[in-house]
């Protein structure tokens, strides 16, 4: 097939919500038998453009070509005819049905009227083999592994639309043998000539298996280019658009790291969630932690605060082995954890600013030492003050503050329980300016007060602001310890794609 | 055993140790007259109970059933005592109003994302008001065509009687299981029951089958009413107050997950059986008060429910997976 011809094309695909321009006149083209990588940050546009692709979304500007043909995309059903298929990072599937049942559900053949049962099952065992895969077709689909369970989502799309087929994070919640049978998977339908859309957080896969990457930032098409001509850290700089000539070392000096240890995890780990890592905190110190989406952040933040309990390892505290199951068991130890995802995990919408700042000192405390409502107005009042906390009052429901206001809300919560160890996840995302300063300050202060730290966020020149180490994450395994002097943005973009075959700057 | 058996299949021994316990007690009890008698006087729950195991299997719950009986019996007895209609026409009327009425939640319940909770007890008022606005008494019924149905007997040795509306119930349990098990109406059922949003991107037409499910549980209400006006010859407002609780429980009891996606007809089937037997026992101890059968019925439902959970969590999906990748 000559160059420019695509099986599927976008072409200046615009998208519009409300004053957002999700994605501006992107172009993207897939040619059939290749593997096509879509790279972005959170927010970059990917998912939108998939939605498009699929007929999720309707474009508010430009057009869909299907084989040269414009065409009009009403949803995920409709792209099917036009042998578009999707398959996405949880499984679209039933669970409670058998495995037959999964791949024809709609189609199943018929006799008299009624599903034909023994056709449907021998059909499946066909298309199954096809795959290498042996599994009993009327067996419940739930009963069987993710990866399997992906494998017969693939099967389905394929069977129903067998030109395009969308991968969206399939390799999300799957090991490393799991995702090296996917991909067996996936070459071969490559070399039946179907076009893929591949789309991950994880750059090793990118290279395993992609022909050509485009990558979006901001809505924005930044490039699309054929992989081999490209580095690792080509790909993360198109990505994270950091030009890494720029400097900026860390302010905090490689003070000798204060010596009195707080914390120390031996290969602690969980099994699909993140690798093995040790990792000593020192009463006084920021640890920052960089990494892309999905390279496994803010999974180690939630084993070290028990959210997501380890499986391997073990973890001292204050010198003496412990264990962090529950949540529980980490405030106990004086842990604080402000997660990513304020609304969901964060504040309690409904509940007035004053509650959301006592409950996790209350949570404390337990039941039989109620904190009366004057205790609670002096410690809200006084976080209120310090953190610069916005509110009309104290009794207003959280949820009618902004989003910088509510961070410190939350910040204010697990101070007020005097933490040892707090950790925060993503403190500065979607809040303004001012807020934003506000939390750096923060962070600053309460190092100097001797609190130790664990930061993550995607923002470099941040994180190089006031950590006085940087781990870095990638594909859920921590690859490298920065400390001191070492640190600027561009060695963490450097980490961050790093791969044995490339020296380190 | 497929672990969506296991519920059933407990039923099904409770069941048989629970009636072979009672035939030790009262050997009176294993007859054909009382078995018989099982299908007849458990008729009208049966076919309500196959209706809301569709309902229940799709995750829904359908709480107008009781209500949609009395408004039936109501309807009817009217229809033929009060205007002189045959009652094959007022049968007729009675389903077409039911079919409309299901139709109306299933478009509520789909198109205003309204749980079906809500929009059912909503349906149960209006079903239970319109019953007792169009009379507050018993309407009886007097017509020939009463007397034929009841007298369509088959008998058994034993002094056993099939009357015709317990044949009815055993055929709507078939036709039913046919439907759940062998079409593809059915298997969309259980689409929406294991996850709504995969069955919508796996093309499952949702708002027809939601549409459909609830008419099927109110036509077969309104078939129960029918059958209820048959079983007591008279149309009466207040008739099958909380049967839609009796039918939730025989569905439950019968090995259908509440929160949808598993589940079998033919189990309800066994649940209504074991509601029956426990009533025949208490009829047939005599000193024991009626509302014993409410505790037992209590028992039973906590009973499975915990089963159930017990069942689901310790298989979890993903944990085992006997084939190697």
């Amino acid at each position: 097939m000559a160059d420019g011809e695509y099986v599927l094309e976008a072409r200046g695909v615009l998208k519009i919500f409300g004053n957002h321009v999700a994605l501006d006149t992107v172009d993207f083209g897939l040619r059939s038998g290749e593997v096509h990588a879509l790279l972005g940050e959170n927010g970059a546009g990917k998912s939108t453009l998939i939605k498009i692709l699929t007929g999720a979304y309707q474009p508010d500007g430009g057009g869909i070509y299907v084989d040269g043909a414009e065409v009009s995309l009403d949803n995920p059903l409709h792209a099917q005819t036009f042998g578009i298929g999707t398959v996405y990072q949880e499984v679209n599937l039933l669970p409670n049905r058998s495995v037959a049942e999964n791949l024809f559900l709609g189609h199943q053949p018929r006799r008299f009227g009624f599903v034909d049962f023994r056709r449907m099952e021998a059909d499946a065992r066909v298309l199954l083999a096809n795959y290498d895969l042996h599994i009993d077709p009327s067996s419940e689909l739930g009963t069987h592994s993710v990866a399997v369970q992906q494998i017969v989502a693939i099967a389905r799309a394929v069977q129903l639309s067998g030109k395009v087929l969308i991968l969206d994070e399939p390799t999300a919640s799957l090991d490393r043998n799991e995702v090296e049978r996917l991909f067996e998977v996936v070459r071969g339908l490559k070399a039946k000539g179907l076009a893929i859309i591949f789309i991950t957080h994880f750059l090793d896969q990118v290279f395993a298996i992609a022909d050509r990457v485009t990558v979006l930032r901001n809505g924005k098409l930044i490039d699309t280019r054929q992989l081999d001509a490209l580095s690792r850290t080509d790909v993360v700089r198109l990505m994270l658009g950091k030009d890494i000539a720029f400097s900026g070392a860390t302010d905090v000096e490689p003070s000798e790291t204060p010596d009195e240890v707080l914390l120390e995890f031996k290969s602690y780990g969980r099994r699909r969630s993140v690798l093995p890592f040790d990792l000593t905190i020192h009463k006084g110190e920021v640890i920052g932690v960089a990494g892309l989406l999905g390279s496994g952040r803010t999974e180690v933040a939630r084993i070290m605060f028990g959210a997501d309990p380890a499986d391997q390892g073990e973890v001292m505290v204050n010198g003496k082995p412990t264990s962090l199951r529950r949540t529980t068991d980490a405030i106990r130890h004086g842990f604080g954890f402000c997660p990513e995802d304020r609304k969901a995990e964060g504040i309690l919408g409904d509940l007035s600013v004053r509650e959301n700042i006592v409950i996790a000192l209350q949570g404390k405390l337990g039941w039989f030492r109620a904190l009366n409502r004057d205790e609670q107005l002096e410690i809200a009042g006084r976080f209120g003050e310090a953190m610069d906390i916005r509110a009309a009052s104290l009794d207003m429901p959280v949820k009618l503050l902004s989003g910088g206001n509510q961070q410190k809300v939350i910040l204010s919560r697990w101070l007020a329980t005097d933490p040892a160890f707090l950790i925060l996840d993503e403190p500065t995302r979607g809040i303004d300016v001012g807020a934003h300063a506000e939390i750096v300050r923060t962070i600053n202060r309460l190092r100097e007060d001797g609190m130790a730290m664990l930061v993550i966020s995607s923002e470099l020149d941040e994180v190089v602001a006031y950590s006085s180490r940087i781990v870095v994450m990638r594909d859920r395994e921590m690859v490298a310890e920065l400390r001191g002097k070492n640190i600027n943005p561009g060695v963490i973009v450097q980490a961050i794609a790093n791969h044995t075959d490339e020296a380190v700057a | 055993m497929k672990r969506s058996l296991r519920p059933l299949a407990a039923t099904a021994v409770i069941f048989l140790i629970a009636y072979a316990v009672s035939v030790l007690q009262f050997p009176g009890m294993l007859s054909t007259r009382v078995l018989g008698n099982f299908l007849t006087d458990n008729a009208f729950l049966g076919i309500t109970a196959v209706g809301m195991t569709f309902v229940i299997i799709s995750g829904g719950i359908d709480l107008s059933v009781g209500a949609v009986i009395g408004f039936t019996g109501v309807l009817i007895a009217v229809l033929i005592s009060w205007l002189g209609f045959h009652p094959l026409v007022a049968f007729a009327i009675a389903l077409g109003v039911a079919a409309l009425f299901g139709a109306a939640m299933g478009v509520t319940i789909h198109y205003l994302q309204v749980p079906s909770f809500i929009v059912t007890l909503a349906g149960m008022f209006l079903a239970r008001g319109g019953a007792s606005v169009i009379t507050q008494d018993s309407v009886p019924i007097n017509h020939d065509f009463y007397s034929t149905i009841s007298d369509l007997i088959i008998r058994l040795p034993g002094g056993g009687r099939l009357s015709f509306i317990g044949l009815l119930m055993v055929a709507i349990f078939l036709l039913g299981a046919l439907l759940a098990h062998r079409t593809r109406f059915g298997s969309y059922v259980y689409a929406l029951g294991g996850n709504a949003v995969s069955a919508s991107l796996m093309g499952v037409p949702v708002a027809r089958t939601t549409i459909q499910i609830y008419m099927l549980s109110s036509v077969l209400a309104a078939l129960a009413g029918i059958v209820f006006s048959l079983y007591t010859s008279a149309g009466y407002p207040l008739a099958a107050v909380g049967v839609e609780l009796d039918a939730i429980s025989a569905v439950v009891i019968g090995g259908t997950l509440l929160t949808g996606g598993y589940g079998f007809v033919l189990g309800t089937f066994v649940g209504v059986m074991l509601l029956g037997l426990v009533q025949t026992y208490i009829i047939f101890d005599g000193t024991l008060s009626s509302w014993w059968t409410k505790i037992v019925i209590g028992v039973l439902l906590f009973l499975f429910i915990v089963l159930q959970r017990i069942i689901f969590a310790a298989s979890a999906p993903g944990e085992e997976s006997p084939e190697k990748v």
